[in-house]
């Protein structure tokens, strides 16, 4: 392949993966603790052969007892405003430990930064295996999809919003990403989903140690869904309980395109609310049990193909060097 | 006149409740007790009245199971009559108002009839859950339910084990009926969940309106799941879980499971075994509330119980 065709990266010096940023989503809390458990194993043998991707396993909340979050919401506090300015006796434990994350992995934005953040969790959705990122032009994010992909059906998340304002642990890298696996109930930890979630990781990794010694990855299409809105449930005007369930015919068809006419909720004297929006589009994170209290009962995507430009880490120029 | 000769003869079922919130994250019975509080008639029948009630109201506004207890474990008579009051557990004060409001447990001024609606994130499908295999009037309206539901099935559990029996927020009623319907994650609400459990509600106060009109109903056969044992998860010396459910094994509620079926698989693949000597059927499979109550499902045993004809007295 001609040089000018492929893009020159740096190497990924150190990959973190992190569990447990939502306390209860558990595929997340015990794979850390697997890898974390194997590497304390390897150390005990004393096996001198160097390990083959650096990696930092974390363990976001290790103070949580299987609820999702003990103040505020993790996942939430990693924007540049909540990471900075003044703390008090007063201040969230969560925006605490944000803060101290930022400095294991961090700091956020600044050259320090570990090179790639992923982070575990699970949903009630059912969306199978996802990759969720702020970029649909990161091609290290966009490589690793594409090789998990070859071996696990999964799909690409975008939200586009900037820097500035991304909120959650992967944006603390330099590069990061939410793997996200549902369905699973938040508290109980399936085999099925655990096993997908150590796979996507294991795939992950093997493609960064490719990456790391110098392999070339080619150009190619990725399937992209971008974040358009959410919809929220249908509630009370006085006391916001919802007055409607997701509708049967949707629930449980994350990424099934969405029509105009096609049914929302059903109320809970049997009346169906319709899709009133013009563009059909993909929805998911349908029915996150999380999302109630942020106003969301599903999120609603456009999907489109985005070129993937081909990467390669230049090892050959170090040794010629 | 009665057809039957040994017809047990029971009080007209006067005072029915339907709780909801027993459990704070358990939606089904959340929102239906919320929409029958606005609006109950679609509960109402002649000759009962039937009170909508949602027990547990602070784990219901934070979306959890419970705030210091849990709440269908607290009503032994060790907490029923507990001096203390606003110092003691909140889910005890509760306990001991609903005691007020409903019971007195065990007293002739009781409730008739409770149904308690809970939801499980286990594959149970629609479950009835009975307190004792010689409650009739139990024994008939769940046979009353499971006929008027057909094809679709509703199962009955019995748990009247010594030591695995619990103190139930339904148990201050003479005829305790525990509804259970899953599988449905906690904080979640499923419309065909929430249905499923509306309809055998619908039945059960159907037959309880019949059965106060003097209809009786004749000796039947009624089959059960009882519980024997509780499993928990393998864990390691510090208390941590070492394996899950296996996939073999996952969701597979009443269905039976063999010596040498496949139970558990580690985090490294590896399968644990079924090591009993009999086929058992297990059932709640995975409740994640289950994982601090150190039980992964529990087995039981499948039983015939033969119910009496029983009328108005």
């Amino acid at each position: 392949m001609e040089e000018d065709k492929v893009l020159c990266l740096p190497r990924l010096s150190q990959v973190a993966v992190c569990g447990g940023t939502h306390g209860n989503e558990l595929s997340g809390v015990y794979l850390v603790r697997e890898l974390l458990k194997a590497k304390k194993n390897v150390t005990k043998q004393e096996d001198e052969e160097e390990e083959a991707v650096p990696l930092l396993m974390v363990l976001s909340h290790p103070l949580q007892q299987c609820f999702r979050y003990i103040d505020t919401d993790l996942n939430r506090c990693f924007t540049h405003a909540s990471l900075s300015g003044p703390m008090s006796g007063m201040t969230p434990y969560e925006i605490i430990r944000a803060r101290q994350l930022n400095t294991m992995l961090g700091p956020k934005g600044s050259h320090g930064a570990v090179d790639l953040v992923c982070d575990l969790h699970n949903t009630t959705a059912n969306m199978g295996l996802c990759l969720i990122t702020y970029s649909d032009c990161d091609w290290i994010c966009l490589h690793i999809f594409r090789h998990l992909q070859a071996n696990i059906p999964l799909r690409y998340i975008h939200f586009d919003v900037s820097n500035k304002e991304s909120y959650s642990l992967d944006s603390v890298g330099k590069h990061g990403f939410a793997m996200e696996i549902g369905p699973q109930p938040h508290g109980v930890v399936r085999s099925n989903i655990y096993m997908a979630m150590k796979a996507g990781v294991q795939h992950m990794l093997d493609w960064v140690q490719s990456f790391n010694s110098g392999s070339t990855f080619e150009e190619g299409f990725v399937d992209v869904f971008t974040m358009v809105k959410h919809i929220d449930y249908p509630r009370d005007s006085e006391t916001r309980t919802i007055t409607a369930a997701i509708h049967p015919q949707l629930q449980d068809q994350d990424f099934c395109l969405l029509r105009p006419g096609g049914p929302l909720f059903q109320t809970f004297s049997g009346e169906t609310l319709r899709y009133k929006g013009d563009e059909p589009l993909y929805p998911f994170f349908i029915n996150e049990c999380a999302y109630y209290e942020k106003g969301i009962a599903l999120s609603l995507a456009r999907k489109r193909q985005v070129m993937c430009k081909g990467i390669v880490w230049p090892l050959r120029y170090i040794h010629n060097a | 006149m009665s057809f039957y000769s040994n017809s047990a003869r029971f009080n007209e079922a006067r005072r029915v409740a339907v709780f909801g919130g027993t459990h704070g994250n358990e939606m089904s019975g959340v929102t239906l007790v919320n929409l029958w509080m606005k609006n109950s008639a679609e509960i109402q029948r002649k000759g009962v009245e039937t009170k909508p009630f949602i027990t547990n109201p602070k784990a219901v506004d934070t979306c959890t199971r419970y705030v210091d207890m849990d709440l269908n474990r607290a009503f032994t008579p060790e907490n029923l009559s507990a001096p203390g009051g606003d110092d003691l557990p909140y889910e005890v004060q509760r306990a001991q108002e609903i005691n007020r409001m409903f019971g007195p447990k065990g007293s002739p001024e009781a409730y008739d009839v409770i149904f308690d609606l809970h939801n499980t994130t286990s594959n149970m499908g629609c479950t009835l859950i009975l307190e004792s295999s010689k409650d009739h009037f139990n024994l008939q309206m769940m046979t009353y339910i499971k006929k008027a539901i057909a094809p679709d099935t509703c199962l009955v559990l019995l748990n009247e084990h010594p030591l695995l029996k619990y103190s139930t927020t339904r148990s201050v009623a003479k005829h305790p009926v525990g509804l259970e319907v899953g599988p449905q994650p906690q904080g979640v609400l499923r419309s065909n969940i929430f249905e499923a459990m509306r309809v055998i509600i619908k039945h059960a106060l159907d037959f309880i309106q019949l059965f106060n009109e003097g209809m009786e109903f004749p000796p039947c056969t009624v089959e059960v799941f009882q519980v024997s044992e509780r499993i928990d998860y393998p864990r390691d010396a510090n208390g941590n879980i070492i394996a899950m459910v296996h996939p073999s094994l996952q969701d597979c509620d009443w269905e039976p499971l063999n010596p040498g079926d496949p139970m558990f698989q580690t985090f490294d693949g590896k399968t644990i075994h079924y090591q009993g000597s009999s086929t058992i059927y297990p059932t709640f499979i995975n409740e994640a509330a289950y994982y601090e109550k150190q039980q992964a499902f529990v087995i039981t045993r499948r039983e015939t119980l033969v119910a009496s004809a029983i009328r108005k007295a």
